[in-house]
């Protein structure tokens, strides 16, 4: 089992590796399918560790060498296969190895595709450590990792040049790769903390001893690591405020916002708080904090996705929307639900990501969704595609979407917070409204595209037949659930509905179903014919608001960037320029007139040099004089 | 009664003499004869302090001095006469080739 072990974590690196050493040569096929087959090896193994788990009910433990080790701190490159890592394995290598295999059609113009099949490995490998680490450090080398691979793909074309904001919310994609990287910087500071504050009070990083220390730890020292940590979790998952990051991300590649930026890496926090759920449940006050957060966030996401024009920033609204119910859900205490949830949103994000990908392939690169429409003549399959995956994500009934999100909005229900429940309900209502309203205005209605002469077709056979396995895990995940709970809450604790929701279920379940389905037909009267722009509306306050996210990005530029760079700019010309630059001007002017002078005496006269030398001797006798004296 | 003191002085006296030489001349020949002059000083001093602790390392030392004094001369000479082949002259004030 434990040659599984590697296998499943080092065969995206050796895929990475082999698909570097073509970095720089032009595009080759073969390093495409060789990387796609070699996560497919690295999925395989995943799965057989997965039924391995399942079938005998414990864990796998490696510890394959020493990493760290002075003094008291013994930090081992060990792995961690249990129910919840397993989990994230399967669904990582699930949706990368669609990704590569996308990819291959995706970037087939693109004269990096060695490259970038180098970068996406990478991460994959990345991302597999943080899942796997049986400790902190570890995760927190896979944490940083992802950052480091997300960043390279942010900004993969980086030739691009930067425009104003009002052309392009987020730039250019090297502006929009340093905005996610500063910003996760400033979590990952907040994670470090926790991390010190768990090693300080501890005396270890391993998660076993970690756990286990718990009970004697004082409350406000869990309170603190607790709260630590999780904003390390919100710059890696996006929540408000560090959430600005992730929907100029879309700059990238769309393959790499599907399996980065929607399935896998933003992820990254909630996983954080689902792996350390013993810290988290002793901490209910940081816990309600979590599950607030996420509600306002789910909301808070969903409105600005409700008038959105660009087709990649409204599932990009729609995936922080998501997290924020799987961190509400985490929040309550519902661990395994909200795993669930992240592994079938996962799914159908992906699935809606790479659909977007075909619609830009057919558009030439358009995104803005009201210069499309009546798309599903020539793309019937991708239609179909995001039209599955939108079903899901607006949660109706058999969908994968329908189990996870229900479930996290009667957990909202079951604990008796009832604003946090209406306000779920509510978001369920718009997130259907806005999938829809993309789907109506991408696919149905009047061709507006052929005004600016575009001519779409469908994307490559193969890359909609790889597309196949997340359409079909869309429709039937949801299924899945009664075993997945009976898998997981073997190591993550059980989450039980009370007598009372558990007899109102299905009304809870039919007002969330109202409320998605007639989202749903508010979309298809407005936009399913066809587009009808009302001036009004568009230049009311509330709808300019949303369409500028609120003014957020436009705030901190204002307040934080533009005072930091004042400030730095202060600091250069001032600090720096005037006092540590003087300074070293200063000594090396000193020494260039010393030396200047001191040239004086090199004058070629022997008899010059013999008076030197004896008052060299003379000063030498002094100072032995002087020492003798004192010492 | 002459004591090790006379002897020390008319050493020092003597070195003080060289040292000067050695300052003040300005002809290689003489800066020489100024360098002999403070070996001899020394010299001196060796015999003295040597005969005063009736220890004969300092008088051994005296002999090597001169040894090597003697070698000296005869090496330094040498390159005299080569330099006053070529330049004509012996005074370091026009023998000023290395000016930095």
């Amino acid at each position: 089992m434990e040659t599984l072990v590697y296998i499943a974590l080092f065969a995206p690196f050796v895929s990475s590796m082999f698909a570097a050493l073509f970095g720089m040569s032009p595009r080759k096929t073969f390093v495409g399918i060789v990387a796609s087959l070699l996560l497919l090896i690295s999925f395989a193994a995943s799965v057989m560790l997965m039924m391995h788990i399942y079938a005998t009910g414990t864990g796998i433990h490696v510890r394959m060498m020493d990493w760290i080790s002075a003094g008291d701190l013994s930090i081992p490159f060990g792995f961690l296969v249990d129910q919840v890592s397993v989990t994230m394995m399967v669904v990582v290598t699930l949706v990368s190895t669609v990704v590569h295999v996308y990819s291959i059609g995706y970037m087939d113009h693109d004269k990096s595709f060695n490259r970038f099949f180098s970068y996406l490995s990478a991460f994959v490998f990345s991302m597999m450590i943080l899942v796997m680490s049986d400790n902190f450090a570890g995760l927190f080398i896979g944490w940083e990792g992802v950052g480091v691979c997300s960043w390279l793909l942010i900004g993969f074309w980086y030739h691009k040049a930067d425009v104003t904001r009002e052309e392009n919310p987020s730039i250019s994609p090297s502006w929009a790769a340093n905005e996610a990287f500063i910003m996760n910087r400033i979590a990952d500071l907040g994670m470090l903390v926790g991390l010190f504050i768990v090693y300080w009070n501890v005396g270890s990083l391993q998660y076993d001893a970690v756990f286990s220390a718990l009970p004697h730890l004082s409350g406000t020292v869990l309170n603190a690591a607790a709260l630590a940590l999780f904003i390390g979790a919100m710059g890696k998952s996006a929540q408000f405020p560090l959430h600005t990051w992730l929907t100029d991300a879309m700059e990238g590649p769309t393959p790499v916002s599907a399996l980065i930026h929607a399935a896998t890496m933003v992820t990254a926090g909630v996983f954080l708080v689902i792996r350390a759920n013993p810290l988290f449940s002793v901490t209910p006050e940081v816990s309600y904090f979590i599950a607030a957060l996420g509600t306002f966030v789910a909301f808070f996401a969903a409105s600005m996705a409700l008038v959105n024009r660009d087709l990649k920033r409204i599932i990009a609204f729609s995936t922080l929307s998501q997290l924020g119910y799987m961190f509400a859900a985490a929040g309550l205490g519902a661990y395994w639900i909200a795993l669930f949830h992240l592994a079938a949103h996962a799914f159908f994000k992906a699935l809606l990501f790479l659909g977007a990908g075909n619609v830009m392939h057919a558009m030439n690169d358009e995104l803005d969704i009201f210069k499309m429409g009546g798309l599903k003549k020539t793309m019937k399959w991708t239609y179909l595609y995001m039209g599955v995956a939108s079903l899901a994500l607006a949660g109706i009934p058999f969908f994968a979407g329908f189990f996870s999100k229900d479930a996290i909005i009667e957990t909202a229900y079951n604990e008796g917070t009832l604003v946090l429940w209406a306000i779920l309900v509510v978001t369920a209502g718009m997130t259907a409204f806005y999938s829809f309203r993309q789907v109506f205005l991408t696919f149905e209605g009047d061709e507006r595209y052929k005004a600016f002469g575009i001519h779409p077709h469908e994307m490559y056979k193969f890359v909609l037949v790889a597309m196949s396995p997340l359409g079909i895990l869309a429709v039937i995940a949801g299924f899945g659930k009664g075993s997945f709970e009976h898998f997981v809450t073997k190591l993550l604790p059980e989450y039980h509905m009370s007598e009372h929701t558990h007899h109102i279920a299905w009304l809870l379940g039919l007002i969330v179903l109202a409320f998605a389905v007639s989202g749903i037909v508010l979309a298809y009267k407005k936009y399913a014919k066809k587009l009808v722009r009302d001036e009004k509306v568009e230049n009311s306050f509330i709808y300019k608001l949303l369409a500028n996210q609120y003014y957020i990005p436009k705030l901190y530029e204002e307040f934080i960037s533009k005072p930091y760079a004042m400030i730095s700019e202060h600091m250069w010309k001032d600090v720096d320029m005037k006092i540590v630059d003087a300074t070293v001007d200063g000594i090396a002017k000193f020494l260039y007139k010393s030396g200047d002078g001191a040239r004086k005496m090199q004058s070629g006269n022997l008899s010059n040099y013999l008076n030197w030398m004896a008052v060299g001797a003379v000063l030498l006798l002094v100072v032995a004089a002087f020492s003798a004296m004192l010492g | 009664m002459i004591g090790l003191t006379h002897y020390l002085v008319v050493s020092a006296l003597i070195f003080s003499i060289g040292l000067i030489g050695v300052l003040r001349r300005r002809n290689l020949l003489m800066l020489f004869f100024a360098t002999e002059v403070m070996l001899n000083a020394v010299n001196i001093a060796f015999a003295a302090i040597s005969h005063f602790y009736n220890d004969l390392t300092g008088q051994m030392f005296a002999f090597f001095i001169i040894a090597i004094a003697a070698s000296e001369v005869a090496v330094g000479l040498g390159i005299l006469i080569v330099l006053y082949k070529r330049y004509g002259s012996l005074d370091l004030d026009e023998l000023e080739s290395m000016k930095g």
